[in-house]
């Protein structure tokens, strides 16, 4: 159970892990994510699906090393297992026909966007997408989205490839050309408040997925809590896709930063014992 | 449940039991005191997360204690117990210092004796029921410190005793969740006979007995040696699995079983919904006693971070506020408060957990409210403002309801709050049952006396039904809803 079929470098810092897992392959949707914990002292986090093969068993994670869990995530070879791997967990985007969708994906959040994207073309959507990144190092999946979007625009941020500019440059151009029905943004937090801010200006329903701090995933901690329409809700049980127009993201980047300090400390221990 | 007065009877007038009671005069038994807890010193447990304030008894002091016990012809005590333990069959045993068959009577009714010895709010229960307090108004015989003793000799005598199970029906069944009211609904199945499976969604087994009680309350290890004597009764557990989300019902239903026990607490935190409550800093008592009990955060050895505050304020008056706040001052807090609304007098945390945090040194800050919390610059919360409370006219809950004071307003430092009051239901498994009733709170519906849902072939128990309990309580539930799917199953298989 758990263990890596197949390890990718996309680059650097960003790889695949296709991980078997014959419950959550069958069981999963798109936007549904999984609870990780790699060795007996690792600590328990959260990454969206992105993507499954119900007849092969696997689940595809991606995961971009940014503190020690992720770092020991990425430390396994191929023939290593997860200690821990629960899920789905979260509530799947909704999918339906309604004409046009944009889907925008920054830095990793291309990942868990693709599944997503695969099915609102399945549902007989046109779907136009933005995969954005620093550079051209870190645009991933450019054609498996291809294969499932109508139109695939690349943006990065010193131009080193696609177009260069901000996700949000790439989508406006789009949403002044035709009618976009709703948008989809995941990335990370500061490119999903300027996506929504975006989008809210032109009044196109937007879902984005958040990435809170969690700790079990089941609605028990209460460390994803996010203010949605002035709200307060559980990112894990009620998301985590919230109407975007309406999430607090300035309050969620500062939880974002809740454990800066204590991630950095336990970084720097990580790379001591390394 | 309780059991059958005729077997009580029975069990009352066999010649040990008769024997031990001629042996010593009831005048002789009621003068001896109540005996003393042993207890680590206060100044050297604040300094432990994970060692044991209780220290248990030692065998004399146990023997003394149970010889106190009458015997009574009508033991009412059994009534206060929500699991029917024979109480008066397992202190004689400590009395004749048979301590073993103490412990095997304990697990006739109770699948986890060392847990309850510990945590069991005993005083409101068998204990509230005892002669001595009912009849002669002395204190009543310390059955819950007894309980633990017998627990604990007979896990440290090396020879664990399992209890008989009938011989396998071979009919499937499982319980979502692994807290006490599944554990005790897999122990009284596994006796019936049949092939049991409890999953859990986290990575251990155990539920609220791992995540949220602390160490110095409850040792883990205590919990995993509970565990293991369900394991060999053939209790099978199965981790990192969400019934209805790893795989459906359905699907488990198309792999054979036939039961189901809906066990899976009252997961989500409540929050008081004040300004700035979503600052960094504020958690909810289960986020603070996860990270530290179910992770090890409280050390640089595991990766789980917690935040250690140095001006701890918790809200709330119950066990886990005592749980939390008691923590905090382990983890190095200079001030750890308690907040809470009314006054000690309304507090539902056991009187020993208080006893114990007011010796550690935590503050009580009674009837007082928190109205809002300030954050510093990077957003981390920095202070609170609070008003004081006067207490009116008794409430729905028949205690006196705070009323907040004008012009009382003050505020305090603080650098860590941890919010305490209380839990709703998880919704996680009701959203995956859409034919499953569920009250307006999302507390599952059932027959109070079968525990029986609105599906038949599913019972349920513990928080996810009475929305906030203890662990007793929710046992209790568990052994209801094993004796009655039993009969179901059963009437089943013979149609």
């Amino acid at each position: 159970m758990n263990k890596i079929i197949e390890k990718e470098y996309f680059s650097d810092k960003v790889v695949k892990l296709v991980v078997e897992n014959p419950l959550i392959a069958k069981s999963r949707k798109p936007g549904n994510f999984v609870i990780l914990r790699v060795g007996e002292d690792g600590e328990r986090f959260p990454l969206t699906i992105a993507g499954a093969d119900p007849v092969k068993g696997t689940i595809t994670l991606v995961v971009q090393i940014m503190g020690v869990s992720s770092s020991k995530l990425v430390a396994l070879e191929v023939g290593d297992s997860i200690t821990d791997l629960v899920g789905p967990l979260g509530k799947p985007t909704h999918i339906s026909k309604i004409g046009t969708v944009l889907a925008a994906g920054g830095g990793v959040g291309v990942a868990p966007l693709l599944p997503i994207v695969e099915a609102f073309k399945q549902a007989g959507n046109r779907v136009i997408t933005v995969i954005a990144a620093r550079n051209q190092d870190l645009i991933i999946l450019e054609d498996e989205m291809r294969k499932w979007s109508d139109e695939v625009v690349v943006m990065t941020d010193d131009g080193s490839y696609g177009r260069k500019g901000l996700v949000t440059l790439g989508m406006e151009e789009i949403i002044q050309r035709e009618k976009i029905d709703e948008c989809i943004v995941i990335g990370p937090a500061i490119m999903m408040k300027f996506a929504s801010l975006l989008t809210k200006k032109y009044a196109i329903p937007t879902q984005a997925s958040l990435n809170s701090i969690m700790v079990d995933g089941t609605g028990m901690c209460g460390a994803c809590r996010v203010s949605v329409g002035g709200k307060t809700r559980f990112t894990c049980v009620d998301g985590p896709e919230f109407d975007a127009h309406q999430v607090d993201f300035d309050e969620m980047l500062m939880r974002l930063g809740g454990y800066s300090q204590e991630e950095k400390q336990a970084n720097e221990r990580y790379l001591l014992k390394l | 449940m309780s059991l059958n007065p005729e077997y009580l009877k029975e069990e009352r007038n066999q010649e040990w039991r008769a024997e031990l009671r001629s042996k010593t005069k009831n005048k002789d038994r009621a003068l001896i005191e109540r005996v003393h807890m042993p207890e680590l010193a206060p100044e050297i447990r604040v300094k432990y997360q994970d060692r044991e304030v209780n220290m248990g008894l030692q065998l004399e002091q146990a023997q003394k204690e149970a010889t106190r016990c009458m015997d009574c012809a009508n033991p009412t005590c059994i009534e206060g117990c929500p699991v029917s333990i024979n109480i008066p069959k397992f202190v004689k045993y400590i009395e004749k210092g048979e301590i073993l068959k103490a412990a095997a009577t304990l697990k006739e009714t109770n699948a986890l004796p060392a847990v309850c010895g510990r945590v069991c709010p005993q005083e409101k229960q068998c204990e509230a029921k005892c002669f001595y307090v009912e009849k002669m108004s002395k204190n009543s015989v310390a059955i819950g410190h007894l309980e633990r003793f017998a627990a604990d000799f007979e896990r440290d005598s090396g020879t664990s005793n399992i209890p008989e199970t009938a011989k396998p029906n071979g009919i499937k069944v499982a319980t979502v969740g692994s807290g006490p009211a599944s554990l005790s609904f897999a122990g009284d199945m596994v006796k019936y006979g049949y092939d049991v499976t409890v999953f859990e969604a986290l990575h251990e087994i155990g539920g609220v007995l791992k995540y949220g009680i602390p160490e110095f309350r409850l040792p883990n290890s205590i919990v995993d040696f509970e565990l293991d004597n369900l394991k060999k009764m053939g209790v099978k557990f199965e981790t990192n699995y969400i019934v209805g989300r790893t795989s459906s019902f359905d699907d488990l239903k198309e792999e054979g079983y036939k039961g189901f026990f809906i066990g899976s607490g009252a997961g989500l935190p409540r929050f008081m919904d004040i300004p700035g409550e979503n600052s960094n800093g504020i958690l909810s008592s289960n986020e603070y006693l996860t990270r530290v009990n179910l992770m090890g955060a409280a050390t640089d050895a595991t990766d789980t971070p917690v935040l250690k505050g140095k001006n701890v304020a918790v809200i709330g008056g119950g066990n886990t506020a005592m749980d939390s706040v008691r923590t905090a001052l382990r983890l190095g807090a200079d001030r750890a408060m308690i907040i809470y609304r009314r006054s000690e007098e309304e507090m539902p945390a056991r009187i020993e957990e208080v006893k114990h945090a007011k010796e550690e040194g935590v503050e009580f800050m009674m009837l007082c409210n928190p109205l809002e919390y300030y954050a510093d610059a990077k957003g981390r919360v920095k202070g609170m403002r609070l008003n004081r409370m006067g207490l009116g006219e008794p409430d729905a809950s028949g205690r006196r309801r705070p009323m907040p004071i004008e012009g009382s307003e003050f505020e305090l430092d603080v650098d860590l709050v941890v919010v305490a009051v209380g839990v709703s239901p998880n919704p996680l498994v009701p959203t995956c049952l859409p034919d499953l009733k569920i009250t307006r709170w999302g507390t599952i519906v059932v027959d109070e006396d079968k525990m029986q849902s609105s599906i038949s072939e599913m019972f349920a128990g513990g928080d996810i039904v009475r929305g906030g309990a203890t662990v007793i309580l929710a046992m209790g539930d568990g052994r209801r809803a094993a004796e009655n799917m039993n009969n179901f199953l059963q009437k089943q298989s013979i149609n």
